[in-house]
């Protein structure tokens, strides 16, 4: 069985139909790359899948670790192992980086029937994941997110990942306004997250992040659907061809 | 509320309770003879304020001029009644019961030479004079009846006086218990604090009720800062739903001195919360940091009134509140720079977070500037708590309630973070801690949901 099983997903929102039926099995220890031009669902897909209200499901099912995701609230779904690093990271003044980051640990924790950790166990592992994403540790007292720079916020959403250690990881547009160097730590700390019990969904629209985490397939989606999956070549015909291209072709697409 | 009411004179029962006072009082002596009716003729002449008064135009106290308040009577209470309040970790407290100091729970450690911690009564009968030099000379009885009524009944409080050069670290709690029997009581503290050149102290002024009969607590601290004085000064007002609490905090700033007063407003039926400043010698600086979190049937009314008088000083006032249920909450900012006070840096922000569709807050600035060259700056917002946020939080794992509890703490931690005793600042969290947990059930809730909600825990 899968891990993240999405079926015939339609999602609206306001009415205006955004997600036209999607199907994508993810197992443990793959990466996939979802791709696609503005406007075509990519976010709102992300959202879905972290539990957002703002969507309404009008059909479709999504099975996570064989449990009904639908059903889940957004705190159960990330207690199941399901983590989405935002595309828009949100500032939260007046709670500092680690004692955000230990509330949400041992909260997981807790779910999982782990025992929660104090400061003096979890401020060393914090560190440690910090390091790897090339943080100072001056972030850790800082409020989260707030006066962070984009590519420090991206940076603070992999560190999160790191300590979450979910079983799917949603990327979305984590690589959107980073420079190559900021891009190259945020890829090295996903890359050093990739195993084989962990999944990896990357939202992006750009095909550069790819050259750095390397996907097991692509998908593109144009208008609510998945119009073409393949290997990572696909990504390259992508950027070669434009996302106009796959819009011709019939593959899967039924208007 | 529309509804205005005309002015109350001060009532008969004013008069008689005075006089009753007067005759009764420990104290003879003639000046505070002559103070106290200084105070009583102004309060007589003017009466309680109305809504028709600017300074009070949000806020309708009726229902604390209507009562017919008595001067609350000398009683006892068991040390066991205190510990509700979480003082343990105090080693200098002085309790003050219905206004009157208690030796017996109050406990004074040697504070060492240059500090003297006692009564203001305590202090009358042993050295008036160094009381005499200081007392009532900065309060402004003209533009408050308050402070007026206050003036008339001086009778007890907390007098601090720290001498030159000598930095007491521990902090002087001090812990004002109204406890009305029957009929409904008023006491009137009045606080004496001097810090003298260069000499440092902190003061927390915690005003708790026990019971639940009606209680009004109308106290007056005047602060004076001496040249190069520090001072941390903390109000806490967790009064009974039944209790009405005025307090009017008027400091006297000497050039370089350094003032932080941090409140917080808990509970109360009425709450008003007189914060005024007056920097009068150069270089001073002056931080007024305050959080109130309001619930049904409470009203929070928080009047600020920094006074510039000197060049190159700065003041910063933040005021945050949280506003539950049908709770009401005022946030005034007045600032007023002098003439010569040139250079003259204010900043004043008020914020608040809505927690249902009935609370109400009122945020009125008021800067009068009459120096040429001054940096004033003032902002209010007000908005609820940020879906957006909350999102983020339950993405990460915690529920709905365990986030929302997180984003009201942050909130709180705007203002705990500016207190500079990580004592102070570890207590009074504990203390909002205590607050939030039946809060975060109501945010977002419907007004109904809320009303019942509240039924449920009352």
């Amino acid at each position: 069985m899968s891990l993240l099983e999405i079926k015939n997903l339609h999602a609206s929102v306001n009415g205006n139909e955004i997600l036209k039926g999607i199907n994508l099995s993810v197992n443990a220890g793959e990466v996939h790359s979802i791709m696609g031009p503005n406007g075509s669902g990519k976010s709102t897909l992300a959202g879905v899948l972290a539990r957002r209200e703002s969507y309404e499901i009008t059909q479709g099912q999504i099975l996570f670790n064989g449990k009904d995701l639908l059903e889940m609230k957004p705190e159960e779904a990330a207690c199941e192992g399901l983590f989405l690093a935002f595309q828009y990271p949100v500032e939260i003044p007046g709670i500092s980086n680690a004692y955000f980051l230990r509330t949400a640990l041992n909260a997981i924790r807790k779910f999982r029937g782990e025992e929660e950790l104090d400061a003096m166990d979890f401020l060393p592992l914090l560190r440690e994941k910090m390091r790897l994403l090339e943080m100072d540790e001056k972030f850790l007292n800082r409020p989260v997110n707030e006066g962070f720079s984009g590519g420090e916020k991206k940076r603070n959403e992999i560190v999160q990942l790191a300590m979450l250690e979910p079983k799917l990881a949603v990327l979305d547009e984590t690589d959107s306004g980073l420079d190559i160097d900021a891009l190259k730590v945020v890829s090295k700390g996903v890359n050093a997250m990739r195993s084989k019990d962990r999944a990896m969904v990357l939202v992006t629209h750009y095909q550069r992040l790819l050259n750095y985490i390397v996907p097991d397939f692509v998908h593109v989606l144009v208008n609510g659907k998945i119009v073409k999956s393949g290997g990572p070549e696909l990504a390259l015909e992508l950027e070669d061809k434009g996302y106009s291209w796959t819009e011709n072709e019939p593959v899967g697409a039924r208007r | 509320m529309s509804e205005t009411i005309t002015a109350t004179h001060a009532p008969d029962r004013y008069l008689e309770t005075f006089e009753q006072f007067s005759r009764g009082a420990a104290t003879q002596l003639g000046w505070l003879k002559a103070l106290r009716q200084e105070g009583f003729a102004r309060f007589s002449e003017t009466g309680f304020p109305t809504t028709h008064d600017e300074d009070w135009r949000f806020t309708n106290i009726s229902s604390i001029s209507q009562t017919p308040f008595e001067i609350a009577p000398r009683t006892r209470i068991k040390a066991s009644d205190l510990d509700q309040f979480g003082l343990a970790g105090f080693e200098c407290l002085l309790v003050f019961v219905n206004g009157r100091y208690s030796s017996e729970l109050s406990h004074v450690p040697n504070l060492g030479t240059g500090v003297k911690v006692t009564s203001l009564a305590e202090q009358i009968s042993t050295d008036a004079a160094a009381v005499e030099k200081h007392l009532g000379q900065y309060l402004n009885i003209q533009r408050d009846s308050f402070a007026a009524l206050n003036t008339a009944f001086i009778e007890d409080g907390v007098y601090v006086h720290v001498a030159r050069n000598t930095a007491l670290k521990t902090p002087i709690y001090v812990l004002y218990v109204s406890a009305p029997g029957g009929a409904p009581v008023m006491d009137h503290p009045r606080n004496l604090i001097v810090v003298e050149e260069s000499a440092e102290a902190t003061v927390v002024e915690d005003y708790v009720s026990l019971g639940e009969g009606s209680a009004f607590s109308n106290a007056v601290t005047e602060v004076v800062a001496e040249p190069n004085a520090i001072v941390s000064h903390y109000m806490l007002v967790r009064a009974a739903a039944s209790s009405y609490n005025v307090s009017t905090l008027r400091i006297q700033q000497a050039r370089s001195s350094n003032v932080s007063t941090h409140s917080l407003l808990l509970s109360g039926s009425i709450l008003r919360n007189n914060v005024h400043p007056v920097l009068a010698g150069e270089g001073g600086e002056c931080l007024i940091n305050g959080l109130f979190m309001v619930n049904s049937g409470q009203t929070m009314d928080n009047y600020m009134l920094v006074e510039h008088a000197a060049p190159h000083c700065a003041s910063r006032q933040f005021y945050n509140g949280v506003l539950n249920g049908q709770g009401h909450g005022v946030f005034h900012g007045r600032i007023i720079v002098h003439k010569d006070a040139q250079k003259t840096d204010a900043k004043q922000t008020n914020r608040n977070l809505l927690l249902s569709d009935d609370a109400q807050i009122d945020t009125k600035p008021q800067l009068e500037i009459y120096a040429d060259d001054v940096k004033c700056t003032h902002g209010a917002t007000i908005g609820q708590v940020e879906e957006n946020a909350l999102f983020y939080l339950r993405s990460r794992g915690l529920d709905e309630a365990a986030a929302k509890h997180l984003l009201l703490l942050a909130f709180a931690n705007e203002c705990l973070d500016r207190m500079n005793s990580e004592q102070m600042r570890a207590y009074i969290e504990a203390l909002v801690m205590t607050w939030l947990p039946d809060a975060a059930r109501y945010v977002g809730a419907k007004p109904s949901e809320v009303e019942r909600s509240l039924e449920e825990v009352g």
